[in-house]
């Protein structure tokens, strides 16, 4: 049997479709006008990427408080993957809240008009570390406050430090005493340092060389510089002695699994490390010292994030008095309690430091710590330079960063 | 008006009603988002509010030059995956095929005993969830893992499959002496990437991922190809015999001539899927080690979701769209000029 498709009906069709084309775009510039209708409420959402339940249970009890002094109700989510669930929060005009916000993402959220400027007005704003608010400032204007912070110390196992016949006084203050040392502690069974393929972690020997991939403003890429190539050659020649090595050669995913498996006798790690160690390697004993000085100095790198808050939120007030809240000395050390972060507010770091003296070493770090690149489509750039840094050990350190320079110079030239 | 039109227009009409439903489903929730986003790979929309809304402004081809002329990371990123996917197809779409078609003439065979047990196990990875068996293909290629194992009984050093970025046309090269690029190679380049670049291979991490494709598609390639072994009958097969034909010039001259619309079928589906590959990469390797992982579908989606460049992630969606439709359509011709 056979149907003759009426020559009418194409057109009728076409007709339908651009009627629902139009229905659907009126009904989305819609809901344009009334900012958010899940907000408008008054309950306040959060959304949180959580490192486990310990880290839930803290946020979901600061807010809880919250909510009671306050009452505005609030609800925390954890969201499973936060950038999609942030962007696909922002596409429809009905984004939670507050919710956390990494320097990598935060260039892309401000360009997008996504991100609400509330830095400057908070009664707070001059207790976070100056570098913590530079890492949340885009040009000029103060974001976000910094929930916390973190930077890179060197990681040392106890036991194999003494089995190399290494004392305290042994613990290296210069890159000629690491390399030294990292020689000592390497065995058939061992590699003396061992850290993850990354810019995260390679790139806090620029500092200590006196590098940095951009200048001060961000308006120029400084990567192809000689302190630069000072610092990745010292660290292709320790890899090249066999006395340090990536963790991916070690056969192991990040840094602290090295060093917890015990393949590495150091490594270079953030704060972090002390949840890895507790949970997977209870057995292994540690100590954390500062990074040790390059010929320009000390230096690390520092990692943070922020609480964002949604230009399209419909309760910005409460919103920007939920994150005072959350950024008290008070309620931070409870945090760093909790789930071991560090405080982003100078006047908690002594109450810090007192209360876990072994990580003192990375509170000093925030004296000098270097933030990373974090301008618009520096993420990528940091990621294609981590690509090239996998081939450090038998590649060209002058070619690898030249030509990170050119695309880095790229990113910035796009952002301005 | 004859009669004749009167009744064929009737029919149209109740024709167009019934479909109507399926017709509105599939506008809404296939045309209309595939419309948007081609809209949105020719906008500067930055995935705030509505990309339908007034500030969102048109930009021409901006985003498909950024990802296919400008030079720039974008450029090499793109480059990048297209290479690996190119290997990733060049050699997922063949060995499943093969693999597929053995296994169907193995379980099609009379000879086996308990055939309907080895239909189902074979089949069994391709209803398995793909996130499980990357799991599982994650722990059994690691430094440690069971692959590593065996390969020490043979006496080789098995290598760190998932953290190993080295290609292994470049390794082979290596291995007959040619270690750097020669000059006519390293200075010239498509897509950002050095000719030399293009010659890599698929790195020795992408070589688990072909595997592990391989492993889960055969099954379904597989039912096809039996469905299809079925239908053929066994009186050919018998009149080949008859005509003193051996075993591989019955398989060869009368079983896989008339296996040839299967045959498309699957190429086609293999095709399409290996090129589309994303949730091994987002579960798996999320594009590493140094990006040799990376695929069209998953720098997409990496480039929306994590960088809010929607302009460039549609673009690359629509980019990777054409490459399949020529190349379907290219395949398509070459089966039919064989005949």
């Amino acid at each position: 049997m056979k149907i003759p498709l009426g020559r009418r009906s194409i057109p009728a069709l076409g007709l339908a479709m651009a009627g629902a084309l139009a229905l659907a775009a009126c009904g989305s510039s819609g809901t344009d006008d009334d900012g958010g209708s899940g907000s408008s409420s008054g309950k306040l959402t959060v959304l949180i990427g959580s490192s486990g339940d310990a880290e839930t249970d803290a946020v979901k009890q600061a807010v809880a408080a919250w909510s009671e002094d306050s009452g505005v109700d609030a609800e925390v989510t954890v969201a499973s993957d936060l950038a999609q669930q942030l962007s696909q929060g922002f596409a429809s005009n009905n984004p939670p809240d507050v919710f956390y916000v990494s320097t990598d993402a935060l260039a892309g959220y401000v360009a997008n008009g996504s991100l609400y400027a509330y830095g400057d007005d908070l009664d707070n704003a001059g207790d976070f570390y100056p570098n913590l608010v530079d890492a949340f400032t885009v040009d000029d204007t103060f974001y976000c406050a910094p929930k916390d912070f973190s930077t890179l110390g060197l990681v040392i196992n106890k036991t194999l430090w003494e089995q190399a016949g290494l004392t305290d006084a042994d613990v290296p203050t210069t890159w000629d005493q690491l390399d030294a040392v990292a020689g000592k502690l390497t065995n058939g069974h061992v590699v003396g340092l061992g850290f993850s393929p990354e810019y995260a972690r390679v790139g806090a020997f620029f500092p200590q060389a006196g590098g940095a991939m951009t200048n001060d403003d961000g308006t120029e890429a400084t990567v192809d510089t000689d302190e630069n190539l000072e610092a990745l050659t010292f660290v292709q020649k320790m890899m090249k002695e066999g006395v340090a090595a990536y963790s991916s050669d070690l056969g192991a995913d990040w840094g602290g699994e090295a060093f917890g498996k015990q393949q590495a006798a150091m490594t270079i790690e953030g704060n972090w490390i002390a949840g890895a160690m507790s949970n997977d390697y209870p057995d292994v004993a540690y100590t954390v010292a500062e990074l040790p000085a390059g010929p320009a100095g000390k230096g690390t790198l520092a990692f943070t994030n922020c609480w964002g808050i949604a230009e399209d939120s419909g309760n910005k007030e409460d919103a920007v008095s939920l994150v005072e809240s959350l950024t008290t000395p008070e309620q931070q050390l409870a945090f760093a309690q909790a789930f071991g972060v560090m405080p982003s507010v100078e006047t908690a770091a002594a109450q810090y430091a007192q209360a876990s003296p072994e990580f003192e070493p990375f509170i000093a770090g925030a004296d000098y710590a270097q933030n990373p690149p974090a301008e618009q489509g520096a993420a990528d750039v940091i990621s294609d330079f981590n690509a090239q840094l996998e081939g450090l050990k038998d590649g060209d350190p002058e070619a690898i960063l030249s030509s990170v320079q050119g695309t880095l110079q790229a990113a910035l030239d796009a952002d301005q | 008006v004859t009669r004749r039109t009167t009744i064929a227009r009737g029919r149209t009409r109740d024709g167009w009603l019934f479909v109507a439903p399926a017709v509105a489903v599939l506008g809404l929730f296939l045309l209309l988002p595939v419309l948007m986003a081609l809209w949105v790979s020719f906008s500067d929309w930055r995935g705030r509010g509505s990309p339908l809304s007034g500030d969102v402004g048109f930009v021409g081809l901006d985003n498909y030059r950024a990802i296919l002329s400008d030079g720039g990371l974008a450029e090499r990123d793109f480059g990048t995956s297209i290479r690996n996917t190119f290997y990733y197809v060049v050699l997922v779409v063949p060995l499943q095929t093969v693999l597929a078609l053995g296994l169907a003439m193995l379980v099609h065979s009379r000879i086996l005993r308990g055939r309907g047990f080895f239909r189902t196990a074979f089949y069994f990875p391709s209803v398995t969830s793909s996130v499980a068996i990357t799991v599982l293909w994650l722990f059994l290629f690691s430094t440690t893992g069971s692959v590593n194992e065996v390969l020490g009984w043979l006496g080789l050093n098995g290598p760190n499959w998932f953290q190993d970025p080295r290609g292994v046309l470049h390794l082979l090269l290596g291995g007959i002496g040619v270690d750097d690029a020669p000059s006519s190679l390293a200075g010239h380049g498509f897509l950002g990437l050095t000719w030399w670049d293009w010659l890599s291979g698929p790195s020795v991490a992408l070589v688990a991922l072909i595997l592990l494709a391989s492993f889960t598609t055969s099954g379904t390639m597989m039912l096809l190809f039996i469905a299809a072994l079925n239908g053929i009958g066994e009186e050919i097969d018998e009149a080949g015999l008859v005509d003193g034909a051996s075993t591989w010039q019955r398989f060869r001259h009368l079983t896989l001539p008339l296996l040839r619309p299967t045959m498309f079928t699957v190429l086609t589906l293999g095709l399409i899927g290996s090129w589309q590959v994303f949730d091994q990469i987002y579960t798996g390797t999320q594009g590493g080690p140094a990006k040799t992982t990376v695929t069209p579908a998953y720098l997409s989606f990496h480039a929306a979701f994590e960088s809010q460049q929607w302009g460039q992630g549609a673009a690359i969606a629509f980019v990777l769209f054409v490459i399949i439709v020529v190349l379907t359509l290219a395949q398509r011709a070459l089966l039919r000029d064989n005949t």
